[in-house]
C-alpha cells in the first residue's frame, strides 16, 4: 500500500517556496498520486458509476426513472390532480405566501432565538430572529438544521410499551401506580435525568414534583455541559455566575481555546460583536486583535491576529503564567512548561491587554479545566474589565449543578439497587456518558424505566416505554437565551406525532396529564408576571421571541485567588487525548441529520465521519498518515479511528470528536464513526494525558472535501496586514496571477444590464467559516443529501462551499476561509458550451440553470474555473419518504437525475421582491432581497444587492480598494467578488519577514 | 459466392429512405398537432367536479366579482380557491336544502376539504404568479376566457410555453387598463375606431412592463 505523503518532504517543500504561500491540504503539498488523478479529472473518476450495490429500492427506482426518462412523460397529458382548498380558511394565510413566528430552539437548555417559516402550515426554514439579541437576525448551522429533523422519518412516532403500540392514558395510569408506590418512601427510588432545563416553568415544575416526593433527584445531564465554567466561577468567586461577554466593546480579545464564535451559548452575537470590529472599509481601518490559544484550528481561530497550538496542560501553564504577568496573585509556573510558547508572547499579550484594560475579554473554552476558567475570570477582574466588556449575573439554571457528579450519583444509586423508577427527559446516556459510570449496565437494574425522547435511541431502548417527544417546532415552550432573556418557543405546526412535550411529561407526574402545554406555558408567567395587562404582553412577546426584562440582574463578585493557587498544576505524560463537541453533530443528537453529516466540517472538512485528529510533527514521529487506522487506547478502553493530521493542531496531543459511533440514531447516523464517549471518564471528561495511538490499518477512506475542485494554486485568497492596507490601499489589486484583466482584451461584447444587476460581496476579513449559509442554502434549495460513498467520488451537491486554506508553516499555519458559489459571470465561460442552451445570462445578470431544458453535458461544470456546478448523478432527491416531502420549499424546483445545478443567487427571493415591487411600482429597495446565505451568516460576512445602484451597500463595498475577484484574469468579470482578508498583528510580535504580501505572482 | 443481395435491394434501399423521410415529416405535424391536441392540454373539456359550479350562474347572473371567491389573485402568486367557508356565507340563506349543494353542506358539517379537478396545471418548474398579471393589465378573461360563459369550468388555453411566450414578447396585444382587468368580454366594449394596438403600447409604458426582458428564463422558471 502506498503511503499518502511524507511529513519531511512536505516541510521541505514549503521552506522551498518564497513570499506568501496558501496551500489546502497536505495532499496538495506533497502532491501525491491520488491528489493528482482527483484534481485532473473534471469529475473524479468513475463518478457516472453507480457503487451502491444494486439493493431492491434502488433498482426500482433506476426503473422508474429509466421509465420516466424513455420519454413516456412525453407522450402522455398531465396526470389529473386535485385542488384541496380550506374549509374555514386560516386568518392571515395567503396561499403561497409564507409566514414566519418568532420561535426558539433549545440546544443544551439554552433558546437560539429563530423565526420559523411556514407554507401553509408546513415550517420549511428558520431564519434568525431580528429582534431578539441572541440572534440579531443570524443563525448558526445547527439550527438551520433542526428543521429536517423534524421531518425526520426515523423520529419517536407512537406511544410504546415494550415495542407494542400503547396510549398516552394508559401510560399515565402506570405512571400513577409507579409514582404512588414511591409515595411512602418520599420518592427515594425515584430519579429523573433530562438535559439541561432553563425554562422557568419547567423549573416550576420539577419542583412541584420534588416537593411530593422530597427524597427523589432530579439528574440534568449534557455531555456537553457547563461544568467547568461553574466550578471555575466557584473557584473565583466562591458562587456560579453567568457570564455575558461584551465584544462590541472589545478591543483585544485572548481566546484560551474557546471557540466562541461557532460553539455555545451566545455564539451567534458574539460572532457579530466581535467581527462588526474587524468591518475594514477605506476610510475605517481600526480593527480588533484577536490571540488564539487552542489544541486545534478551530472556526475562531480563522480569524485570529494571533494563534499558538497548545495543548491542554500547555494552555493552563499558559493561563497561570499571563495571569501572573498581569499582577494577579497567582504563581507563575516554572519555565519548562512553557516550552511550546515563543518567550516574547507573554510579555507581549499581557502589554497589549494591559494597554486596552477595560476595552478587553479573556475567554476561556468549556472545555479547559475549571482552573483556567478561575484564572480568566481573575485575569478580567485584574484589566477592568468586569462590568465593561464582561458582565455576570446569575446562572441560567436558577440553581445549577455540577453535572457530571450527578449522573455519576445516579450510576452509583442504580448499580446499587437504589432506583426503582427512572424517568428519562430527553436524554440519551446510554450513549453518552462517559464509559467508566457503566451507565448502560447501571439502567437495566432499574425495575421501571420510561423515557420521552426525539428518538428511541440507545435509551430508549433499554427503557419499557417510551414516548415521543414534540419537535421545539411542534411545542410551547420557554428557555432562557445566553443573556437570561427568557425566549418562547411556539409551535408552527401541530405535532405530527402522538407526541408530548417536556412540560406535558412532568406535569403528568403531578396529576396534570391532559394539560396542553400552551397552558403549562402560558398559565405559569400569567402567575409569575401577575401583569394586570398579561394578554397584550404575552401576545407581544410571542411576536418578539421573548419576553422583555425577563434577564436576570447584573451581579457584582469578588475574585479570591485562594482556590486557584490551591490547585495543582496540571501534570502531562504522553500523549494528551481531547474530547470535542463535533461542529456538525454536535453531541451526537443531529446524528441523524443528513445535512450535518454531509456538511464540512470547518478546516478539516471531513464529512460523515469523526477522527482521531494529530499534528504533522505527532504524526512524523508516530509515523502515522491520513487514513491510517489506529487504535487508541486510552485507561484500559480502545476504539479504532482514522487518523487525520491536522496542521496547527498542538503536538502531542489527540483530538476526537463526540457525537459518532451511535448505534441507534436512525438509518442515517447509525455505525458511522466511533464513539469517543466509550472512552471518556467522568473524571476527565474534556482532556487527560496517557492515551496511546497503535497503528492497526491502513488505507481507511476519509470523505475530506478539501480536495475536490482544486484551483491549481492562484492564490484566490488575499490576505495581508492592516498596516499594510493602511499604508497602500491598492496592495490587493497588484495580487492574483497575472495583474487586473484588461475589459479590452475581451472579444465577447459586454452585456448591458439597464435595470438591475445583482451582485455579491464577501467579506473574508469576517468570515469564519461556520457552515451556516452551507445549510441554510441547502434547506433553501432543496439540495439533496448524498452519502459518504458519493461524496469519496466527489458527488457532493451543496451549492456552496466554503474552502479552506492555509498560510504559512506546516506546524503552525493561519486557516482561512473563502466561502465559494457561483459568481454570476458577466462572461459566463460555462454558457458559451451548453449545446441545448440550459444555462443562459438574464437581463440582471444572473447566470441562469433551466433545468427543464438540462441534457446533462456537463460540458458547462467542464469550462468552469471556479467549479462551482453540482451535477445530479442518480437522482439523488428522496421521493420516497413520506415525511421528508414536508421540508422542501414550495418556490424551487426539486431537481431531478441527469440535471446540472448550481447557486441562483436565491432567484425565487429575487423574482418575489421584484413582483412586489412591480406591483407598488418601485424599485426594489436596497436590503429587500436577502439571499439565504446572507441570511444566516452570523458574521455578517455576505452582502447581497443591485450593483447598478450606486447607494447600495453591496454596489459600495465592490467600490473598496480590497474588494477583488477570483480569476479575473480570465476575464470572466464575475459577480461575486471578495473583500481581501487583513490581519491586525500585535508589532511587537510581528514576523520580520511579514510584508511580502504583494510579492506573489 | 452468391450475391447477398439481390438487384432489387437497391431500389428497396433508395425507396426506404424516401419513406423514412416522408414518416418522419408526417411523424413531425402529428407530433406537432399532437401536442397541441385537446387530448394533451385538456382544453376545452370539463372534468365532472365534485359540485357542479357555475360560473355562468354566479359571475353573469348573480354579479360576484372573481375577488369574491379568488380573494389572493391581487397579491399572491395563487388565486385562491375558495373555502367551503365563502360558499356557505350565501349558502346557508339561500339554496340551504339544494341536493346539487350537498358535497358542500357535507364538507362543512364534517370539517372535510372539497376535492375539485384541477383544470390549469402548469408544469412543476413553473413558477406562474397571479398578482403581477392582474395588478399589470392583464385581464382575466385573457388566460381564462369567457368565464361568465362558462356553466361548467372549462380551460380555453393551452397554458403551453409558447402560448405564454406570445404574450411575454408582445404585451401590448393583451393588455388592457388595470380597472378593467375583472372586465368580461373588455373587447366589446372598446368604442369602435379606437386601436387597442395603440392604448396597448401606451399601458406597456405607463405600467412599467419591461418587454424585453419577459422572456428570460429567470421570469418563469427557478
Amino acid at each position: 500500500m502506498r503511503k499518502n505523503f511524507d511529513i519531511p518532504s512536505i516541510r521541505k517543500r514549503l521552506e522551498g517556496t518564497y513570499g506568501k504561500k496558501y496551500w489546502r491540504s497536505l495532499e496538495e503539498i506533497a502532491e501525491t498520486d491520488e491528489f493528482q488523478d482527483f484534481v485532473k479529472h473534471e469529475f473524479p473518476q468513475g463518478a457516472d458509476q453507480w457503487l451502491n450495490p444494486v439493493t431492491r429500492r434502488n433498482f426500482l427506482k433506476l426503473m422508474a426513472a429509466s421509465f420516466a426518462f424513455g420519454g413516456l412523460t412525453a407522450c402522455s397529458a398531465n396526470p389529473p390532480q386535485k385542488i384541496v382548498p380550506y374549509v374555514r380558511a386560516p386568518e392571515e394565510l395567503v396561499p403561497g405566501k409564507p409566514l414566519f413566528f418568532a420561535t426558539a430552539m433549545p440546544l443544551g437548555g439554552v433558546a437560539m432565538a429563530l423565526l420559523g417559516e411556514s407554507h401553509e402550515g408546513r415550517p420549511t426554514k428558520v431564519e434568525g430572529n431580528p429582534d431578539h439579541p441572541a440572534s440579531l437576525g443570524s443563525t448558526d448551522a445547527l439550527s438551520q438544521a433542526s428543521v429536517l429533523n423534524l421531518y425526520d422519518p426515523d423520529r419517536s412516532q407512537i406511544i410504546s410499551q415494550g415495542g407494542m403500540l400503547t396510549t398516552w392514558s394508559a401510560f399515565v395510569e402506570t405512571l400513577r401506580g409507579q409514582l404512588d408506590s414511591q409515595r411512602a418512601s418520599g420518592g427515594a427510588g425515584l430519579r429523573i435525568i433530562s438535559e439541561t432545563v432553563t425554562s422557568p416553568s419547567l423549573i416550576s415544575l420539577f419542583q412541584n414534583v420534588l416537593q411530593d416526593f422530597p427524597q427523589a433527584r432530579w439528574v440534568q445531564y449534557d455531555p456537553i455541559n457547563r461544568d467547568n465554567s461553574k466550578e471555575g466561577a466557584m473557584m473565583a468567586f466562591g458562587e456560579d455566575v453567568n457570564t455575558v461577554y461584551q465584544f462590541d466593546q472589545a478591543e483585544v480579545i485572548v481566546s484560551l481555546d474557546a471557540n466562541f464564535t461557532q460553539f455555545g451559548p451566545g455564539n451567534v452575537r458574539y460572532a457579530r460583536d466581535f467581527t462588526d470590529k474587524r468591518r475594514v472599509r477605506e476610510d475605517s481601518t481600526a480593527m480588533n486583535r484577536l490571540y488564539v490559544m487552542e489544541t486545534q484550528p478551530s472556526a475562531t481561530s480563522t480569524l485570529a491576529d494571533h494563534r499558538l497550538p497548545l495543548s491542554s496542560a500547555q494552555m493552563e501553564a499558559f493561563a497561570r503564567a499571563l495571569a501572573a504577568e498581569l499582577g494577579v496573585d497567582v504563581e507563575a509556573p516554572p519555565a519548562e512548561s512553557l516550552a511550546a510558547v515563543p518567550e516574547n508572547w507573554l510579555g507581549a499579550i499581557a502589554r497589549d491587554l494591559q494597554a486596552n484594560a477595560g476595552k478587553s475579554i479573556v475567554i476561556v473554552g468549556e472545555n479547559q479545566a475549571p482552573v483556567v476558567h478561575a484564572l480568566a475570570h481573575a485575569m478580567n477582574d485584574a484589566l477592568g474589565n468586569v462590568g465593561q466588556t464582561v458582565i455576570y449575573s446569575e446562572p441560567l439554571e436558577g440553581t445549577s449543578t455540577n453535572q457530571m457528579q450527578e449522573l455519576r450519583l445516579l450510576a452509583d444509586d442504580m448499580i446499587n439497587d437504589r432506583v426503582e423508577v427512572l424517568l428519562v427527559i430527553d436524554a440519551n446516556p446510554v450513549y453518552n456518558a462517559p464509559a467508566d459510570t457503566r451507565f448502560a449496565e447501571a439502567i437495566r437494574r432499574v425495575p421501571f424505566r420510561a423515557k420521552i425522547g426525539l428518538y428511541v435511541d440507545e435509551t430508549g431502548a433499554l427503557c419499557e416505554w417510551n414516548i415521543p417527544l414534540s419537535h421545539y417546532l411542534e411545542s410551547w415552550f420557554d428557555a432562557r437565551a445566553y443573556d437570561g432573556v427568557v425566549s418562547l418557543t411556539q409551535p408552527l405546526v401541530d405535532p405530527l406525532y402522538s407526541s408530548k412535550t417536556a412540560h406535558q411529561f412532568v406535569a403528568a407526574m403531578i396529576g396534570q396529564s391532559e394539560s396542553s402545554d400552551y397552558d403549562l406555558v402560558r398559565d405559569y408567567w400569567s402567575n409569575e408576571l401577575s401583569d394586570s395587562n398579561f394578554d397584550t404582553l404575552w401576545q407581544t412577546s410571542l411576536h418578539d421571541g421573548f419576553i422583555a426584562d425577563t434577564a436576570p440582574p447584573t451581579k457584582s463578585v469578588s475574585v479570591s485567588t485562594a482556590e486557584i493557587n490551591a490547585v495543582e498544576p496540571a501534570e502531562s505524560s504522553g500523549l494528551e487525548i481531547n474530547f470535542r463537541p463535533d461542529p456538525t453533530v454536535w453531541d451526537g443528537r443531529f446524528a441523524n441529520n443528513g445535512w450535518l453529516q454531509e456538511l464540512p466540517k470547518p478546516i478539516s472538512k471531513l464529512t460523515w465521519e469523526n477522527v482521531a485528529a494529530i499534528s504533522p510533527a505527532t504524526a512524523e514521529e508516530l509515523n502515522l498518515t491520513n487514513g491510517d487506522l489506529v487504535e487508541l487506547r486510552y485507561r484500559g478502553r480502545s476504539v479504532q479511528a482514522p487518523i487525520w493530521v491536522f496542521p496547527g493542531q498542538a503536538d502531542g496531543t489527540v483530538v476526537t470528536t463526540l457525537g459518532y459511533g451511535r448505534t441507534l440514531a436512525g438509518r442515517v447516523g447509525s455505525d458511522i464513526g466511533f464513539s469517543a464517549y466509550s472512552l471518556q471518564n467522568s473524571d476527565a471528561p474534556w482532556s487527560d494525558s496517557g492515551a496511546e495511538l497503535t497503528q492497526v490499518g491502513r488505507g481507511y477512506k476519509l470523505a475530506s472535501t478539501q480536495t475536490h475542485y482544486n484551483m491549481e494554486g492562484r492564490d484566490p485568497v488575499r490576505t495581508g496586514t492592516i498596516d499594510h492596507f493602511r499604508e497602500d490601499p491598492e496592495f490587493v489589486q497588484h495580487m492574483g496571477e497575472h495583474g487586473p484583466f484588461d475589459p479590452n482584451s475581451s472579444l465577447m461584447p459586454g452585456w448591458e444590464y439597464n435595470s438591475y444587476a445583482w451582485g455579491m460581496v464577501v467579506d473574508l476579513n469576517t468570515c469564519n467559516g461556520c457552515n451556516a449559509c452551507v445549510v441554510a442554502c441547502q434547506a433553501e434549495n432543496n439540495i439533496p443529501v448524498v452519502g459518504k460513498d458519493q461524496v469519496l467520488v466527489g458527488r457532493e451537491m451543496q451549492w456552496m462551499r466554503i474552502d479552506s486554506y492555509f498560510e504559512g508553516e506546516l506546524d503552525n499555519p493561519q486557516p482561512l476561509n473563502q466561502p465559494m458559489l457561483c459568481q454570476h459571470c458577466e462572461q459566463a465561460p460555462c454558457e458559451l458550451v451548453c449545446p441545448v442552451g440550459a444555462t443562459v445570462h438574464d437581463a440582471e445578470g444572473l447566470n441562469v440553470m433551466v433545468y427543464n431544458r438540462c441534457v446533462g453535458t456537463r460540458y458547462c461544470s467542464n469550462n468552469c474555473p471556479y467549479k462551482v456546478r453540482r451535477f445530479n448523478f442518480l437522482d439523488f432527491v428522496d421521493y420516497t419518504t413520506e415525511s421528508l416531502k414536508g421540508q422542501r420549499n414550495p418556490d424551487v424546483s426539486v431537481r431531478v437525475r441527469g440535471v446540472m445545478e448550481k447557486c441562483t443567487y436565491c432567484v425565487q427571493r429575487i423574482s418575489e421582491a421584484r413582483i412586489r415591487a412591480k406591483i407598488e411600482d418601485r424599485r426594489i429597495a436596497d436590503g429587500e432581497v436577502i439571499s439565504a446565505c446572507q441570511g444566516a451568516c452570523p458574521t455578517k460576512a455576505i452582502y447581497f444587492g443591485d450593483i447598478n445602484d450606486p447607494d447600495s451597500e453591496v454596489a459600495k463595498l465592490k467600490a473598496q480598494p480590497q474588494n477583488y475577484g477570483v480569476l479575473t484574469e480570465l476575464g470572466t468579470r464575475p459577480r461575486t467578488t471578495y473583500l481581501a482578508k487583513f490581519t491586525n498583528p500585535n508589532p511587537e510580535l510581528e514576523d520580520p519577514n511579514a510584508h511580502e504580501d504583494n510579492g506573489h505572482g | 459466392m452468391n450475391q447477398i443481395f439481390h438487384p432489387s435491394a437497391n431500389v428497396i434501399a433508395k425507396a426506404s429512405i424516401g419513406v423514412l423521410i416522408v414518416l418522419v415529416g408526417v411523424l413531425s405535424v402529428f407530433l406537432y398537432f399532437f401536442v397541441r391536441s385537446s387530448w394533451m392540454t385538456g382544453v376545452n373539456i370539463s372534468e365532472p367536479q365534485p359540485v357542479p359550479f357555475s360560473h355562468l350562474h354566479h359571475v353573469r347572473q348573480v354579479g360576484l366579482d372573481c375577488r369574491y371567491c379568488h380573494t389572493s389573485v391581487e397579491e399572491a402568486a395563487s388565486a385562491n380557491i375558495p373555502p367551503t367557508e365563502t360558499c356557505m356565507t350565501c349558502h346557508s340563506q339561500i339554496w340551504t336544502d339544494a341536493p346539487m349543494l350537498e358535497p358542500v353542506r357535507v364538507s362543512w358539517r364534517d370539517n372535510v376539504s372539497l376535492e375539485w379537478e384541477r383544470l390549469h396545471d402548469l408544469a412543476d418548474f413553473v413558477y406562474f404568479n397571479h398578482s403581477i398579471h392582474v395588478n399589470k393589465g392583464i385581464g382575466c378573461e385573457t388566460c381564462h376566457g369567457r368565464v361568465d360563459n362558462m356553466a361548467l369550468p372549462m380551460k380555453v388555453n393551452t397554458l403551453q410555453m409558447e402560448w405564454c411566450l406570445e404574450c411575454h414578447r408582445n404585451p401590448a396585444k393583451y393588455i388592457r387598463p388595470t380597472d378593467e382587468v375583472f372586465t368580461m368580454g373588455y373587447a366589446e366594449t372598446v368604442p369602435a375606431g379606437h386601436d387597442p394596438l395603440v392604448e396597448g403600447h401606451e399601458l406597456v409604458a405607463q405600467y412599467g412592463i419591461e418587454v424585453g426582458r419577459l422572456d428570460n428564463c429567470s421570469i418563469c422558471h427557478r
